[in-house]
This record gives structure tokens, sequence and C-alpha cells, in this order.
């Protein structure tokens, strides 16, 4: 192979994660350092990515089953009460001929949560193992889970706004239930380990191999 | 030529002069260098003004009204907040307040509170950390999501009762608009650069 593409790493700096400035760290890591422009603490990588995504994915993948096996929301309408898992608000979409609804809620809320999951396991797996295959589509990947994560936040609105709009005492009330909380988690925990890994680590084997 | 670092892979590069308008990127990961925008601080200013006039229509006036055998329910985004934290989960109504509230109005904020004295030719107190923040917020703004949740549970609604649109709604829908346009046509470096310029 060519000789290893620089890195600022390589050449002993680092870009300030807000506002991107290259800056020289001064000694040999720098610790402490902070942005001459900015005044953002200075890091060569995000602190401690690996240990912080991988828990907040592990958090997640928890979060993951009560938020699907146990009711978001209790629709009681006239005496009769019927609670609702996220697969059974799908189901009723469905059935009742929503089709292209159905196919939104169920991307947003049980494919991309998953997707997210899945994703960021895998990179962490492949970056801990030293994985120098395809970085840029790793990276690629990578920037898709960043991008997709919010949409998840559709099944916490729609009970929201249900729950609001819905308070007509004896005809009709919709109660949030105990799984919305844990959906909930499960959006902010991938969508905080989305922001704590960092895709250098990504390119940092595949240089070190080429050396 | 600056030499820069790609954010995304780290690789080292001469970044060359980038035209008005024009998006620069990393030769090995295609991760995004530099996007420059014309006019990029009157624009995202006019529509960050915009934004804010918009966000308070939203908050003041009746967001939807739902009506069922002869009773009526109106509803704001702020109550429909409130209604989920007396049902007592807190965790949840804090979590839509953050998203729907919250964030847009501290992004719309910190864009005017940055933005409005560099129009002017001063540098705003504590420029840095409030512009960092900005970039800290915008994930978390999440009123275009909101939206669709709102088309959900509408057509969940449909059989049951009349679902009437209020004023808030199309100031709503009009933010998302115009906040995504701002933040679209706001150029980070160019505001870092003014900072720079007065050290």
């Amino acid at each position: 192979m060519t000789t290893s593409p620089a890195t600022a790493l390589a050449a002993g700096c680092a870009t300030c994660h807000d506002c991107r400035l290259l800056c020289r760290l001064p000694g040999t890591h720098g610790h402490g350092a902070r942005c001459p422009r900015c005044g953002a603490p200075l890091h060569t990588r995000k602190p401690r990515s690996l240990e912080r995504t991988t828990a907040l994915v592990l958090a997640a993948a928890l979060c993951y089953v009560p938020a699907n096996v146990l009711p978001i929301m209790t629709v009681t309408s006239l005496g009769k009460a019927q609670s609702d898992t996220i697969m059974s608000g799908v189901v009723y979409l469905l059935l009742h001929g929503m089709w292209p609804l159905a196919v939104v809620v169920f991307t947003a809320s049980v494919f991309v949560p998953v997707l997210k999951i899945l994703i960021l396991a895998y990179l962490l797996i492949s970056v801990r193992r030293g994985s120098s295959w395809r970085p840029a589509e790793r990276t690629r990947l990578y920037r898709i889970t960043e991008a997709i994560g919010r949409w998840s936040m559709v099944d916490i609105f729609v009970v929201t706004i249900l729950v609001a709009l819905v308070r007509l005492g004896s005809l009709a009330t919709i109660q949030a239930e105990i799984g919305a909380v844990f959906f909930g988690a499960v959006v902010v925990l991938t969508m905080l380990a989305a922001e704590s890994f960092d895709p250098r680590l990504l390119w940092d084997r595949s240089a070190t191999r080429r050396t | 030529m600056p030499l820069i670092a790609c954010h995304d892979c780290d690789l080292l590069l001469h970044l060359p002069p980038v035209p008005e308008g024009d998006t620069a990127r990393c030769t090995r990961c295609g991760g995004i260098l530099r996007q420059r925008r014309r006019n990029a601080i009157e624009r995202t200013l006019a529509l960050s003004l915009a934004a804010a006039v918009l966000f308070l229509v939203a908050q003041a006036f009746p967001f939807l009204s739902f009506e069922m055998r002869g009773q009526v329910t109106q509803t704001t985004l702020l109550t429909g907040v409130l209604d989920l934290y007396e049902q007592g989960l807190p965790e949840i109504s804090a979590l839509v307040l953050a998203t729907t509230v919250l964030a847009p109005m501290l992004q719309i904020s910190l864009l005017l509170y940055v933005l409005l004295p560099i129009q002017l030719g001063r540098i705003p107190w504590q420029m840095a950390p409030a512009f960092r923040l900005l970039r800290r917020v915008q994930p978390w703004s999440m009123m275009e999501v909101f939206l669709v949740g709102i088309l959900v549970a509408v057509t969940k609604l449909v059989g049951m009762a009349d679902v009437i649109p209020g004023l808030a709604i199309y100031a709503f829908a009009l933010l998302i608009v115009v906040l995504a346009g701002a933040m679209s046509s706001l150029d980070p470096e160019a505001v870092w650069e003014k900072l720079e310029v007065r050290r």
C-alpha cells in the first residue's frame, strides 16, 4: 500500500467539535486544551466514545422490549377500555384501510429504532475488532442513523395529541401508559448514542493498517 | 489554502476557496467540509425573525378542536403537555415540551441573539457559548415529526369525532418550513470568522 493518509491525529492536531477549527494540540495529549476561537474543550476523538455508545445502545436495546410489549395508551369509550401497544396501533390502521399511515408508523416506531440499534451495535463491534473493511460505507451507515433517529418520536407525539384532544369525561378518554415512557427512552437513548459515537474511529484502524 | 481536517474521518485537507452557494466535501469519506451560502447572515436572520413571529402565533392560538356529540374540547400545544403531566407521566410530558416548545424556542432565540448584533456590526456578549449551544439544541427540535404525529392522530379520530384545525396549526406548519430554511441557510463558518476577526 501507499503511505498512510495524513490525519489531524497523526499531525498532533484536533478539529474543534463545535466550530471545526483545526487546532494544534500542546504537549503529548493536550488534556484540558481549549479551542482558541470558540472556547470548547478540544479532543482528538470524542472522549470515551466507545464506552459511552456501548452503554447507551445496550440501555436502548433493554428498553426496546417493554416499549413494544407494554401498552402505550388506553382508550376508554362509553365504558369500554382498550389498551394499545405500538404494534396493535399499526394493525388498527391497517384494518381500517389506512395503510399509508400504517407504513409510516411501522417504519418510524418499529423499523427505525431496531435499525438504529443494529447499525450502532455493528459499528461498535467493527471498531472493537479493528475492522478496516469499507470505512466510507460504514461512515455512511453512521450518517443514516444520525439522520433518521428523530422520526421515531412520532408515536410519542400521537399519544400526546390524542390525550390532549380526547378529554370528554364520561364519553371518551385516552390515557397514556407506561410503554410510552420506555419508548421515549429508546428514542432519547439511541439519539444520545449516535451523538457520542465518533465516526473517525472507523478510519483510525484502516490508517494504521496501511503503514 | 487553509488546512482543515474532515470532521467525519480526520483526513487533513487543503480547503480550496468555496464559491457562494457551493458545498465542499471530503475526498475520502464524502463528509461536508463547508457549505457556503449566498447572503448567509442576512437570509438566516430574516427567516429567524419570521420564525419568532410564527412561534408566538403557534403557541398562543388553539391548535386543534375536537367535537364529539356536541361536546367541544380545544387544545393548544401547552395544554397537551399539561394533560400528560396530570396523568402522571412527567417524563413524557417533559420530552414533548422539550422537543416541540423549548428546543425550537431556544433555537430561534439563539439565532436572533447571535445574528442580530452581527448584522449591526457588533459581537454579542458570550457569543461563542451561545452559538455552540445552538448546534447542541438542533437535533432535539422536532416540530416536523410532531406534525406527522398530528396527521396520524387526527386520522385515527376521524371516524369518532370531528377534528377542526386551529390557526396555530397553520402557523406551526409554516414555522417548520421557515426554521428549516433558516438552519439550512446558516453558514456557521461565516459566523465563527466574525469572531476571529474581532480577536
